[in-house]
Protein backbone atom coordinates (compact mmCIF):
# COMPACT_ATOMS: atom_id res chain seq x y z
CA UNK A 1 0.00 0.00 0.00
CA UNK A 2 1.32 3.22 -0.82
CA UNK A 3 0.26 5.20 2.45
CA UNK A 4 2.38 2.63 4.45
CA UNK A 5 5.37 3.16 2.56
CA UNK A 6 5.28 6.99 2.97
CA UNK A 7 3.77 6.63 6.55
CA UNK A 8 7.12 6.79 8.27
CA UNK A 9 7.98 10.32 6.58
CA UNK A 10 8.23 13.18 8.80
CA UNK A 11 5.16 15.25 7.34
CA UNK A 12 5.48 19.25 6.70
CA UNK A 13 7.09 21.71 3.90
CA UNK A 14 10.64 20.29 4.11
CA UNK A 15 9.60 16.86 3.71
CA UNK A 16 7.93 17.99 0.50
CA UNK A 17 9.78 19.90 -1.54
CA UNK A 18 12.72 17.73 -1.01
CA UNK A 19 11.05 15.10 -2.91
CA UNK A 20 11.90 15.20 -6.74
CA UNK A 21 9.57 16.16 -9.01
CA UNK A 22 9.86 12.82 -11.41
CA UNK A 23 6.46 11.31 -12.59
CA UNK A 24 6.80 8.02 -10.23
CA UNK A 25 6.66 10.54 -7.31
CA UNK A 26 5.25 14.23 -8.81
CA UNK A 27 5.23 16.79 -5.80
CA UNK A 28 2.52 16.16 -2.53
CA UNK A 29 -0.51 18.40 -3.01
CA UNK A 30 -1.86 16.25 -0.21
CA UNK A 31 -0.03 14.76 2.79
CA UNK A 32 -2.16 13.46 5.96
CA UNK A 33 -1.14 11.84 8.95
CA UNK A 34 -2.55 9.74 11.30
CA UNK A 35 -5.36 12.63 10.52
CA UNK A 36 -8.41 11.82 12.87
CA UNK A 37 -11.47 13.24 13.32
CA UNK A 38 -14.32 12.93 16.27
CA UNK A 39 -17.56 14.23 15.90
CA UNK A 40 -19.22 15.05 19.69
CA UNK A 41 -22.70 14.20 18.93
CA UNK A 42 -25.51 13.87 21.25
CA UNK A 43 -25.42 9.92 21.20
CA UNK A 44 -21.73 10.55 21.80
CA UNK A 45 -18.67 10.64 19.76
CA UNK A 46 -18.29 9.12 16.50
CA UNK A 47 -15.24 8.71 14.53
CA UNK A 48 -15.59 9.97 11.56
CA UNK A 49 -12.09 9.41 10.36
CA UNK A 50 -9.34 7.63 12.35
CA UNK A 51 -5.87 7.28 11.97
CA UNK A 52 -6.01 8.38 7.69
CA UNK A 53 -2.36 8.05 6.64
CA UNK A 54 -2.55 8.95 2.70
CA UNK A 55 -0.55 11.34 -0.06
CA UNK A 56 -1.75 12.62 -3.44
CA UNK A 57 0.37 13.69 -5.54
CA UNK A 58 0.29 15.99 -8.56
CA UNK A 59 -2.21 15.56 -11.22
CA UNK A 60 -3.44 12.58 -9.47
CA UNK A 61 -6.71 11.59 -9.77
CA UNK A 62 -7.96 10.02 -6.65
CA UNK A 63 -11.30 8.99 -5.65
CA UNK A 64 -12.99 8.04 -2.67
CA UNK A 65 -15.31 5.40 -2.38
CA UNK A 66 -17.19 4.07 0.55
CA UNK A 67 -20.65 3.83 2.67
CA UNK A 68 -22.32 6.29 4.05
CA UNK A 69 -20.45 7.09 7.35
CA UNK A 70 -17.24 6.47 6.34
CA UNK A 71 -15.51 9.83 6.36
CA UNK A 72 -15.28 10.29 2.48
CA UNK A 73 -16.92 13.52 2.54
CA UNK A 74 -14.69 14.50 6.13
CA UNK A 75 -11.82 14.12 4.65
CA UNK A 76 -12.64 16.20 2.02
CA UNK A 77 -13.82 18.75 4.09
CA UNK A 78 -10.36 18.72 6.35
CA UNK A 79 -8.61 19.38 3.11
CA UNK A 80 -10.63 22.34 2.39
CA UNK A 81 -10.65 23.70 5.84
CA UNK A 82 -14.22 23.29 6.31
CA UNK A 83 -13.74 20.75 9.11
CA UNK A 84 -10.91 20.66 12.04
CA UNK A 85 -8.97 17.17 12.51
CA UNK A 86 -9.11 16.61 16.02
CA UNK A 87 -5.51 14.86 16.00
CA UNK A 88 -2.70 14.07 13.64
CA UNK A 89 -1.70 16.63 10.40
CA UNK A 90 -2.42 17.34 7.08
CA UNK A 91 -0.71 19.84 4.53
CA UNK A 92 -2.25 21.08 1.60
CA UNK A 93 0.71 22.47 -0.89
CA UNK A 94 3.09 21.88 2.40
CA UNK A 95 0.59 24.36 4.24
CA UNK A 96 -2.03 23.48 6.39
CA UNK A 97 -5.96 23.31 5.12
CA UNK A 98 -6.12 27.37 6.46
CA UNK A 99 -3.15 28.70 4.92
CA UNK A 100 -4.11 26.64 1.42
CA UNK A 101 -7.74 28.27 1.44
CA UNK A 102 -6.45 31.92 2.18
CA UNK A 103 -4.48 31.24 -0.74
CA UNK A 104 -7.45 29.92 -2.94
CA UNK A 105 -5.80 26.91 -3.34
CA UNK A 106 -8.81 24.57 -4.55
CA UNK A 107 -11.70 24.71 -6.15
CA UNK A 108 -14.48 22.91 -4.35
CA UNK A 109 -18.07 21.21 -5.95
CA UNK A 110 -21.08 20.12 -3.74
CA UNK A 111 -23.07 17.45 -4.20
CA UNK A 112 -25.82 19.88 -4.53
CA UNK A 113 -24.70 22.40 -7.60
CA UNK A 114 -25.44 25.62 -4.99
CA UNK A 115 -25.66 27.84 -7.53
CA UNK A 116 -26.75 30.86 -6.28
CA UNK A 117 -30.52 31.99 -7.49
CA UNK A 118 -30.60 35.15 -7.58
CA UNK A 119 -27.30 35.03 -9.88
CA UNK A 120 -27.28 34.32 -13.99
CA UNK A 121 -25.02 31.36 -14.77
CA UNK A 122 -22.07 33.66 -16.10
CA UNK A 123 -22.64 36.05 -12.93
CA UNK A 124 -22.31 32.09 -10.61
CA UNK A 125 -19.12 31.34 -12.45
CA UNK A 126 -17.94 34.80 -12.11
CA UNK A 127 -18.41 34.97 -8.03
CA UNK A 128 -15.18 33.75 -6.91
CA UNK A 129 -13.57 36.03 -9.49
CA UNK A 130 -15.66 38.49 -8.12
CA UNK A 131 -14.63 38.15 -4.40
CA UNK A 132 -10.93 37.31 -5.52
CA UNK A 133 -11.19 41.14 -6.85
CA UNK A 134 -10.19 40.32 -10.37
CA UNK A 135 -10.62 43.44 -12.72
CA UNK A 136 -13.90 42.79 -14.90
CA UNK A 137 -12.35 42.70 -18.58
CA UNK A 138 -10.50 39.11 -16.88
CA UNK A 139 -13.60 38.13 -15.01
CA UNK A 140 -15.51 38.35 -18.20
CA UNK A 141 -12.76 36.29 -20.54
CA UNK A 142 -12.57 33.69 -17.47
CA UNK A 143 -16.24 33.31 -17.30
CA UNK A 144 -16.18 32.80 -21.14
CA UNK A 145 -13.21 30.15 -21.26
CA UNK A 146 -14.62 27.91 -18.12
CA UNK A 147 -18.08 28.46 -19.50
CA UNK A 148 -16.68 26.87 -22.57
CA UNK A 149 -14.67 24.12 -21.48
CA UNK A 150 -17.83 22.46 -19.54
CA UNK A 151 -19.49 23.11 -23.05
CA UNK A 152 -22.38 25.93 -21.81
CA UNK A 153 -21.33 28.50 -24.05
CA UNK A 154 -24.93 30.52 -24.98
CA UNK A 155 -26.02 29.73 -21.26
CA UNK A 156 -24.22 32.63 -19.67
CA UNK A 157 -27.65 34.60 -19.04
CA UNK A 158 -30.16 31.72 -18.08
CA UNK A 159 -30.91 31.44 -14.57
CA UNK A 160 -29.86 28.05 -12.92
CA UNK A 161 -33.84 27.44 -12.82
CA UNK A 162 -33.71 27.26 -16.40
CA UNK A 163 -31.01 24.43 -16.95
CA UNK A 164 -31.32 20.62 -16.11
CA UNK A 165 -29.54 19.50 -13.06
CA UNK A 166 -26.75 18.05 -15.13
CA UNK A 167 -26.00 21.32 -16.74
CA UNK A 168 -26.35 22.99 -13.20
CA UNK A 169 -23.97 20.85 -11.95
CA UNK A 170 -21.37 21.39 -15.17
CA UNK A 171 -21.76 25.22 -14.34
CA UNK A 172 -20.62 24.34 -10.74
CA UNK A 173 -17.85 22.70 -12.05
CA UNK A 174 -17.17 25.96 -14.19
CA UNK A 175 -17.68 27.76 -10.96
CA UNK A 176 -14.92 26.08 -9.48
CA UNK A 177 -12.50 25.84 -12.15
CA UNK A 178 -12.67 29.77 -13.04
CA UNK A 179 -10.05 30.93 -10.59
CA UNK A 180 -7.54 28.52 -11.92
CA UNK A 181 -6.73 26.57 -8.42
CA UNK A 182 -4.79 23.17 -9.37
CA UNK A 183 -6.88 21.15 -6.43
CA UNK A 184 -10.26 20.22 -7.74
CA UNK A 185 -12.19 18.36 -4.41
CA UNK A 186 -15.35 17.24 -5.50
CA UNK A 187 -18.03 15.91 -3.43
CA UNK A 188 -20.26 13.86 -4.98
CA UNK A 189 -20.82 15.90 -8.07
CA UNK A 190 -22.83 13.95 -10.43
CA UNK A 191 -24.35 11.83 -7.73
CA UNK A 192 -27.98 12.95 -7.74
CA UNK A 193 -27.98 12.05 -11.34
CA UNK A 194 -29.65 10.15 -13.68
CA UNK A 195 -27.02 7.49 -15.33
CA UNK A 196 -26.82 8.59 -18.80
CA UNK A 197 -26.17 12.25 -17.69
CA UNK A 198 -23.48 10.34 -15.08
CA UNK A 199 -21.80 8.71 -17.86
CA UNK A 200 -21.69 11.83 -20.24
CA UNK A 201 -20.16 13.96 -17.78
CA UNK A 202 -17.91 11.54 -16.06
CA UNK A 203 -16.46 11.06 -20.36
CA UNK A 204 -16.06 15.46 -20.13
CA UNK A 205 -14.67 15.29 -16.71
CA UNK A 206 -11.76 13.16 -17.85
CA UNK A 207 -11.36 15.41 -20.65
CA UNK A 208 -11.07 17.96 -18.44
CA UNK A 209 -8.33 16.49 -16.01
CA UNK A 210 -6.20 15.95 -19.20
CA UNK A 211 -6.64 18.99 -20.74
CA UNK A 212 -5.92 20.74 -17.27
CA UNK A 213 -3.42 18.17 -15.30
CA UNK A 214 -5.21 19.30 -12.29
CA UNK A 215 -5.33 17.44 -9.38
CA UNK A 216 -8.63 16.33 -8.51
CA UNK A 217 -10.03 14.18 -5.28
CA UNK A 218 -13.23 12.74 -6.37
CA UNK A 219 -16.01 11.37 -3.59
CA UNK A 220 -18.40 8.92 -4.77
CA UNK A 221 -20.65 5.76 -3.40
CA UNK A 222 -20.40 4.87 -7.17
CA UNK A 223 -17.50 1.59 -7.87
CA UNK A 224 -17.77 1.35 -12.07
CA UNK A 225 -17.75 5.85 -11.78
CA UNK A 226 -14.57 5.69 -9.30
CA UNK A 227 -12.71 2.99 -11.19
CA UNK A 228 -13.62 4.62 -14.97
CA UNK A 229 -12.48 8.07 -13.64
CA UNK A 230 -9.42 7.27 -11.06
CA UNK A 231 -5.72 6.78 -11.01
CA UNK A 232 -5.82 5.90 -7.94
CA UNK A 233 -9.01 4.52 -5.37
CA UNK A 234 -9.11 5.03 -1.53
CA UNK A 235 -11.81 2.26 -0.41
CA UNK A 236 -12.95 3.57 3.02
CA UNK A 237 -15.02 1.89 5.36
CA UNK A 238 -17.42 3.13 8.45
CA UNK A 239 -17.25 3.16 12.10
CA UNK A 240 -14.71 4.34 12.44
CA UNK A 241 -14.45 6.50 9.52
CA UNK A 242 -10.73 4.22 8.03
CA UNK A 243 -8.98 3.83 4.85
CA UNK A 244 -9.06 -0.20 3.81
CA UNK A 245 -7.38 -0.43 0.60
CA UNK A 246 -5.55 1.74 -2.11
CA UNK A 247 -5.80 0.38 -5.72
CA UNK A 248 -3.24 1.90 -8.30
CA UNK A 249 -5.45 1.57 -11.78
CA UNK A 250 -3.84 -0.07 -14.41
CA UNK A 251 -5.91 1.40 -16.97
CA UNK A 252 -4.55 3.67 -19.77
CA UNK A 253 -4.85 7.22 -19.38
CA UNK A 254 -7.53 7.41 -22.67
CA UNK A 255 -10.58 5.54 -21.35
CA UNK A 256 -13.38 5.22 -23.96
CA UNK A 257 -16.86 4.11 -22.36
CA UNK A 258 -16.40 1.08 -23.33
CA UNK A 259 -13.46 0.40 -21.09
CA UNK A 260 -15.66 -0.77 -18.78
CA UNK A 261 -16.83 -3.82 -20.51
CA UNK A 262 -13.39 -4.58 -20.42
CA UNK A 263 -11.54 -7.76 -17.77
CA UNK A 264 -8.94 -5.15 -17.21
CA UNK A 265 -12.14 -2.81 -15.43
CA UNK A 266 -13.36 -5.30 -14.10
CA UNK A 267 -11.00 -6.81 -12.14
CA UNK A 268 -10.15 -3.39 -10.49
CA UNK A 269 -13.82 -3.16 -9.63
CA UNK A 270 -13.68 -6.66 -8.36
CA UNK A 271 -10.81 -5.48 -5.95
CA UNK A 272 -12.62 -2.26 -4.68
CA UNK A 273 -15.84 -4.48 -3.83
CA UNK A 274 -13.57 -7.08 -1.68
CA UNK A 275 -12.04 -3.77 -0.29
CA UNK A 276 -15.17 -2.82 1.02
CA UNK A 277 -16.72 -6.27 2.33
CA UNK A 278 -12.94 -5.92 3.89
CA UNK A 279 -14.28 -3.24 5.47
CA UNK A 280 -17.62 -5.07 6.39
CA UNK A 281 -18.74 -2.18 4.37
CA UNK A 282 -21.87 -4.57 3.42
CA UNK A 283 -22.68 -5.49 6.65
CA UNK A 284 -26.59 -5.14 7.77
CA UNK B 1 -56.13 35.90 -21.06
CA UNK B 2 -60.58 36.83 -20.58
CA UNK B 3 -60.91 33.32 -18.83
CA UNK B 4 -57.61 34.08 -16.30
CA UNK B 5 -59.94 37.39 -15.46
CA UNK B 6 -62.83 35.43 -15.04
CA UNK B 7 -61.58 33.03 -12.87
CA UNK B 8 -59.75 35.64 -11.12
CA UNK B 9 -62.93 38.22 -10.40
CA UNK B 10 -65.85 35.79 -10.23
CA UNK B 11 -64.99 34.37 -6.57
CA UNK B 12 -64.10 37.58 -5.60
CA UNK B 13 -67.30 39.41 -6.63
CA UNK B 14 -69.13 36.75 -5.42
CA UNK B 15 -67.65 36.91 -1.64
CA UNK B 16 -68.51 40.73 -2.42
CA UNK B 17 -72.12 40.16 -2.98
CA UNK B 18 -72.60 37.72 0.04
CA UNK B 19 -70.89 40.31 2.01
CA UNK B 20 -73.09 43.29 0.70
CA UNK B 21 -76.46 41.43 1.15
CA UNK B 22 -74.91 40.16 4.85
CA UNK B 23 -74.91 43.73 5.60
CA UNK B 24 -78.02 45.28 4.05
CA UNK B 25 -79.38 42.29 6.32
CA UNK B 26 -77.66 42.91 9.48
CA UNK B 27 -78.56 46.54 9.20
CA UNK B 28 -82.23 45.88 8.58
CA UNK B 29 -81.87 43.80 12.27
CA UNK B 30 -79.70 46.64 13.94
CA UNK B 31 -81.70 49.46 13.08
CA UNK B 32 -85.39 47.80 13.60
CA UNK B 33 -85.79 48.08 17.23
CA UNK B 34 -85.13 51.63 16.98
CA UNK B 35 -86.82 52.57 13.86
CA UNK B 36 -90.47 50.85 15.88
CA UNK B 37 -89.68 53.54 18.80
CA UNK B 38 -89.88 55.91 16.84
CA UNK B 39 -92.45 54.60 14.82
CA UNK B 40 -94.73 54.20 18.11
CA UNK B 41 -93.72 57.43 19.12
CA UNK B 42 -95.08 59.01 16.46
CA UNK B 43 -97.82 56.43 16.21
CA UNK B 44 -97.86 55.68 12.25
CA UNK B 45 -97.56 52.02 11.56
CA UNK B 46 -95.38 50.73 8.22
CA UNK B 47 -95.60 48.49 5.82
CA UNK B 48 -92.59 45.98 5.96
CA UNK B 49 -91.39 47.37 3.24
CA UNK B 50 -92.02 50.91 4.47
CA UNK B 51 -90.50 49.77 7.58
CA UNK B 52 -87.17 47.97 5.67
CA UNK B 53 -86.81 51.84 3.78
CA UNK B 54 -86.55 53.74 7.10
CA UNK B 55 -84.02 51.73 8.64
CA UNK B 56 -81.49 51.72 5.76
CA UNK B 57 -82.26 55.80 5.38
CA UNK B 58 -81.82 56.57 9.20
CA UNK B 59 -79.28 59.79 10.11
CA UNK B 60 -77.62 58.33 12.39
CA UNK B 61 -78.21 54.75 12.15
CA UNK B 62 -76.53 51.77 14.71
CA UNK B 63 -75.36 50.14 11.45
CA UNK B 64 -75.29 52.13 8.32
CA UNK B 65 -76.57 50.70 5.18
CA UNK B 66 -73.70 50.26 2.60
CA UNK B 67 -75.27 52.90 -0.18
CA UNK B 68 -75.39 55.36 2.69
CA UNK B 69 -71.68 54.90 3.38
CA UNK B 70 -71.26 55.06 -0.26
CA UNK B 71 -73.29 58.45 -0.83
CA UNK B 72 -70.55 59.43 1.91
CA UNK B 73 -67.78 58.76 0.75
CA UNK B 74 -69.07 59.55 -3.15
CA UNK B 75 -70.07 63.29 -1.19
CA UNK B 76 -66.55 63.32 0.97
CA UNK B 77 -64.05 61.99 -1.80
CA UNK B 78 -65.40 62.88 -5.08
CA UNK B 79 -67.66 66.43 -4.70
CA UNK B 80 -65.89 68.52 -2.27
CA UNK B 81 -62.08 69.62 -2.72
CA UNK B 82 -58.99 67.54 -2.13
CA UNK B 83 -57.45 70.01 -0.05
CA UNK B 84 -60.40 71.05 1.83
CA UNK B 85 -61.15 70.19 5.80
CA UNK B 86 -64.07 68.22 4.89
CA UNK B 87 -62.02 66.27 2.54
CA UNK B 88 -61.70 62.18 2.69
CA UNK B 89 -58.99 62.45 0.32
CA UNK B 90 -56.94 65.21 2.54
CA UNK B 91 -57.56 63.51 5.88
CA UNK B 92 -56.04 60.09 4.25
CA UNK B 93 -53.20 62.19 2.63
CA UNK B 94 -52.31 63.37 6.33
CA UNK B 95 -52.40 59.57 7.53
CA UNK B 96 -50.79 58.60 4.61
CA UNK B 97 -48.08 61.11 5.19
CA UNK B 98 -47.29 59.63 8.92
CA UNK B 99 -48.02 56.07 7.72
CA UNK B 100 -44.89 56.46 5.34
CA UNK B 101 -42.66 58.37 7.48
CA UNK B 102 -43.37 56.02 10.00
CA UNK B 103 -42.72 52.63 7.89
CA UNK B 104 -39.57 53.98 6.39
CA UNK B 105 -38.10 54.79 10.03
CA UNK B 106 -39.41 51.26 11.20
CA UNK B 107 -37.76 49.11 8.50
CA UNK B 108 -34.53 50.61 8.54
CA UNK B 109 -34.74 49.87 12.63
CA UNK B 110 -35.76 46.66 11.95
CA UNK B 111 -33.38 46.07 8.75
CA UNK B 112 -30.42 47.50 11.41
CA UNK B 113 -31.66 45.53 14.39
CA UNK B 114 -31.74 42.40 12.55
CA UNK B 115 -28.56 42.95 10.81
CA UNK B 116 -26.85 43.24 14.70
CA UNK B 117 -28.82 39.91 16.06
CA UNK B 118 -27.46 37.93 13.20
CA UNK B 119 -23.63 39.24 13.57
CA UNK B 120 -23.59 40.06 16.97
CA UNK B 121 -23.65 37.39 19.18
CA UNK B 122 -24.35 39.56 22.52
CA UNK B 123 -27.03 41.17 20.72
CA UNK B 124 -28.83 37.73 19.40
CA UNK B 125 -28.96 36.89 23.07
CA UNK B 126 -29.91 39.80 25.09
CA UNK B 127 -32.13 41.58 22.15
CA UNK B 128 -34.60 38.90 20.91
CA UNK B 129 -36.67 38.92 24.41
CA UNK B 130 -36.57 42.76 24.74
CA UNK B 131 -38.26 42.93 21.04
CA UNK B 132 -40.60 40.42 21.55
CA UNK B 133 -41.62 42.29 24.79
CA UNK B 134 -41.66 45.27 22.95
CA UNK B 135 -45.07 44.02 21.30
CA UNK B 136 -46.68 42.58 24.12
CA UNK B 137 -47.57 46.03 25.38
CA UNK B 138 -51.19 46.99 23.87
CA UNK B 139 -50.19 50.06 21.68
CA UNK B 140 -53.34 51.97 22.82
CA UNK B 141 -51.72 52.24 26.45
CA UNK B 142 -48.42 54.10 24.83
CA UNK B 143 -49.62 55.52 22.24
CA UNK B 144 -51.00 58.91 24.51
CA UNK B 145 -47.40 58.62 26.81
CA UNK B 146 -45.27 59.12 23.73
CA UNK B 147 -47.54 61.54 22.43
CA UNK B 148 -47.96 63.60 26.15
CA UNK B 149 -44.04 63.11 26.67
CA UNK B 150 -42.54 64.43 23.53
CA UNK B 151 -45.43 66.97 23.73
CA UNK B 152 -43.91 68.01 26.63
CA UNK B 153 -40.01 68.32 24.70
CA UNK B 154 -41.67 70.37 22.46
CA UNK B 155 -42.05 67.62 19.88
CA UNK B 156 -45.54 67.69 17.91
CA UNK B 157 -46.85 67.27 14.43
CA UNK B 158 -45.98 64.11 12.11
CA UNK B 159 -43.02 62.74 14.38
CA UNK B 160 -44.64 61.49 16.94
CA UNK B 161 -47.54 59.62 15.04
CA UNK B 162 -44.49 58.30 12.99
CA UNK B 163 -43.04 57.22 15.73
CA UNK B 164 -46.04 54.96 16.85
CA UNK B 165 -46.22 54.07 13.10
CA UNK B 166 -42.01 52.95 13.57
CA UNK B 167 -42.92 51.40 16.99
CA UNK B 168 -45.68 48.78 15.39
CA UNK B 169 -43.58 48.53 12.11
CA UNK B 170 -40.21 47.31 13.28
CA UNK B 171 -41.34 44.10 14.73
CA UNK B 172 -42.06 42.10 11.92
CA UNK B 173 -39.05 43.47 10.07
CA UNK B 174 -36.53 42.61 12.60
CA UNK B 175 -37.91 39.22 12.74
CA UNK B 176 -38.30 38.56 8.88
CA UNK B 177 -34.97 40.23 8.51
CA UNK B 178 -32.92 38.08 11.25
CA UNK B 179 -34.20 34.65 9.67
CA UNK B 180 -33.91 36.25 5.98
CA UNK B 181 -30.39 36.80 6.48
CA UNK B 182 -30.38 33.44 8.34
CA UNK B 183 -31.99 31.42 5.18
CA UNK B 184 -29.01 31.06 2.94
CA UNK B 185 -28.25 26.91 2.84
CA UNK B 186 -25.28 25.24 4.51
CA UNK B 187 -23.77 24.73 1.06
CA UNK B 188 -23.80 28.36 -0.27
CA UNK B 189 -22.15 29.41 2.98
CA UNK B 190 -19.35 26.62 2.72
CA UNK B 191 -19.14 28.30 -0.36
CA UNK B 192 -18.10 31.34 0.32
CA UNK B 193 -15.58 29.99 2.79
CA UNK B 194 -13.86 28.07 0.57
CA UNK B 195 -13.15 31.32 -1.53
CA UNK B 196 -11.83 32.94 1.47
CA UNK B 197 -14.80 35.86 1.26
CA UNK B 198 -14.64 38.40 4.12
CA UNK B 199 -17.46 38.17 6.31
CA UNK B 200 -19.16 41.99 4.36
CA UNK B 201 -18.66 39.72 1.32
CA UNK B 202 -20.84 36.81 2.55
CA UNK B 203 -23.05 39.83 3.99
CA UNK B 204 -23.34 41.77 0.57
CA UNK B 205 -23.25 39.09 -1.88
CA UNK B 206 -25.04 36.24 -0.03
CA UNK B 207 -26.68 37.06 2.91
CA UNK B 208 -28.62 39.92 1.74
CA UNK B 209 -30.00 38.79 -1.76
CA UNK B 210 -31.27 35.73 -0.30
CA UNK B 211 -33.03 37.56 2.32
CA UNK B 212 -35.02 39.76 0.07
CA UNK B 213 -38.10 37.72 -0.17
CA UNK B 214 -38.54 37.75 3.56
CA UNK B 215 -37.77 41.59 3.50
CA UNK B 216 -40.90 41.49 1.15
CA UNK B 217 -42.70 39.85 2.70
CA UNK B 218 -41.78 41.32 6.08
CA UNK B 219 -42.63 45.10 4.89
CA UNK B 220 -46.22 44.39 3.87
CA UNK B 221 -47.06 43.20 7.17
CA UNK B 222 -45.00 46.50 8.45
CA UNK B 223 -47.15 48.81 5.86
CA UNK B 224 -50.53 47.76 7.22
CA UNK B 225 -49.39 47.54 10.62
CA UNK B 226 -47.86 51.28 9.98
CA UNK B 227 -51.66 52.54 9.02
CA UNK B 228 -52.96 51.06 11.93
CA UNK B 229 -50.05 52.78 14.06
CA UNK B 230 -50.78 56.46 12.45
CA UNK B 231 -54.48 56.35 12.74
CA UNK B 232 -53.76 55.13 16.74
CA UNK B 233 -51.62 58.13 16.90
CA UNK B 234 -54.16 60.11 16.22
CA UNK B 235 -57.00 58.78 18.37
CA UNK B 236 -55.34 60.60 21.64
CA UNK B 237 -53.70 63.45 20.39
CA UNK B 238 -57.35 65.03 19.32
CA UNK B 239 -55.68 65.61 16.14
CA UNK B 240 -57.48 67.49 13.88
CA UNK B 241 -57.02 66.17 11.15
CA UNK B 242 -56.30 62.20 9.65
CA UNK B 243 -58.34 59.56 9.88
CA UNK B 244 -57.89 58.50 12.89
CA UNK B 245 -59.53 61.91 14.14
CA UNK B 246 -62.71 61.50 11.64
CA UNK B 247 -63.26 58.00 13.45
CA UNK B 248 -63.10 59.78 16.78
CA UNK B 249 -64.97 62.96 15.78
CA UNK B 250 -67.57 60.52 14.50
CA UNK B 251 -67.41 58.26 17.66
CA UNK B 252 -67.81 62.26 19.34
CA UNK B 253 -71.18 62.96 17.46
CA UNK B 254 -72.98 59.62 16.77
CA UNK B 255 -72.07 60.33 13.15
CA UNK B 256 -71.56 56.74 12.49
CA UNK B 257 -72.01 56.88 8.83
CA UNK B 258 -68.51 59.58 8.85
CA UNK B 259 -67.20 56.27 11.13
CA UNK B 260 -67.70 53.88 8.41
CA UNK B 261 -66.97 56.17 5.47
CA UNK B 262 -62.98 56.59 7.45
CA UNK B 263 -62.80 52.91 8.13
CA UNK B 264 -63.52 52.05 4.75
CA UNK B 265 -60.87 54.92 3.30
CA UNK B 266 -58.63 53.48 5.97
CA UNK B 267 -59.03 50.35 4.03
CA UNK B 268 -58.04 51.75 0.31
CA UNK B 269 -55.30 53.40 1.78
CA UNK B 270 -54.16 50.05 3.12
CA UNK B 271 -55.16 47.81 0.19
CA UNK B 272 -53.51 50.53 -1.76
CA UNK B 273 -50.04 50.33 0.38
CA UNK B 274 -49.88 46.44 0.43
CA UNK B 275 -50.71 46.75 -3.35
CA UNK B 276 -47.68 48.98 -3.94
CA UNK B 277 -45.29 46.57 -2.34
CA UNK B 278 -46.43 43.87 -3.96
CA UNK B 279 -45.93 45.76 -7.27
CA UNK B 280 -42.16 46.38 -5.72
CA UNK B 281 -41.99 42.90 -4.87
CA UNK B 282 -42.83 41.58 -8.69
CA UNK B 283 -40.72 44.07 -9.79
CA UNK B 284 -37.41 43.13 -7.63
CA UNK B 285 -37.74 39.24 -8.06
CA UNK B 286 -38.03 39.61 -11.54
CA UNK B 287 -34.79 41.76 -11.63
CA UNK B 288 -33.20 38.62 -9.36
CA UNK B 289 -34.07 36.08 -11.71
CA UNK B 290 -37.56 34.50 -10.11
CA UNK B 291 -39.04 31.95 -11.20
CA UNK B 292 -42.51 33.67 -13.02
CA UNK B 293 -45.40 32.40 -11.01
Amino acid sequence: MKSTKTAARKPGRAAVSARPAAKASAPVVIAARDLSLVFETADGPVNALSKVNLDIGKGEFVSFIGPSGCGKTTFLRVIADLEQPTSGTIAVNGMTPEEARMKRAYGYVFQAAALYPWRTIEKNVALPLEIMGLPKAEREERVKRTLAMVNLTGFEKKYPWQLSGGMQQRASIARALSFDADLLLMDEPFGALDEIVRDHLNEQLLALWRQTGKTICFVTHSIPEAVYLSTRIVVMSPRPGRVTDIIESTLPAERPLEIRETPEFLAIAQRVREGLRAGHSYDE
Amino acid sequence: MMQQGRDRFLPVLSVLAVLVLAWYAASFFMNVPFQRDLDRRAGVTSTFTELVGKTWSQPKPTMPAPHQVVQNLWKNVFTVKPWSKRSLVYHAGITLSSTLLGFVMGTALGVIIAVGIVHVRALDRSFLPWIIASQTIPILAVAPMIIVVLAAVNVTGILPKALISTYLSFFPVAVGMVKGLRSPDVTHLDLMRTYHASPAQTFWKLRVPASVPFFFASIKVAVAASLVGAIVGELPTGAVAGIGSKLLAGSYYSQTIDIWAALIAGSVVAALLVWLVDIANRLVSARMGGRPA
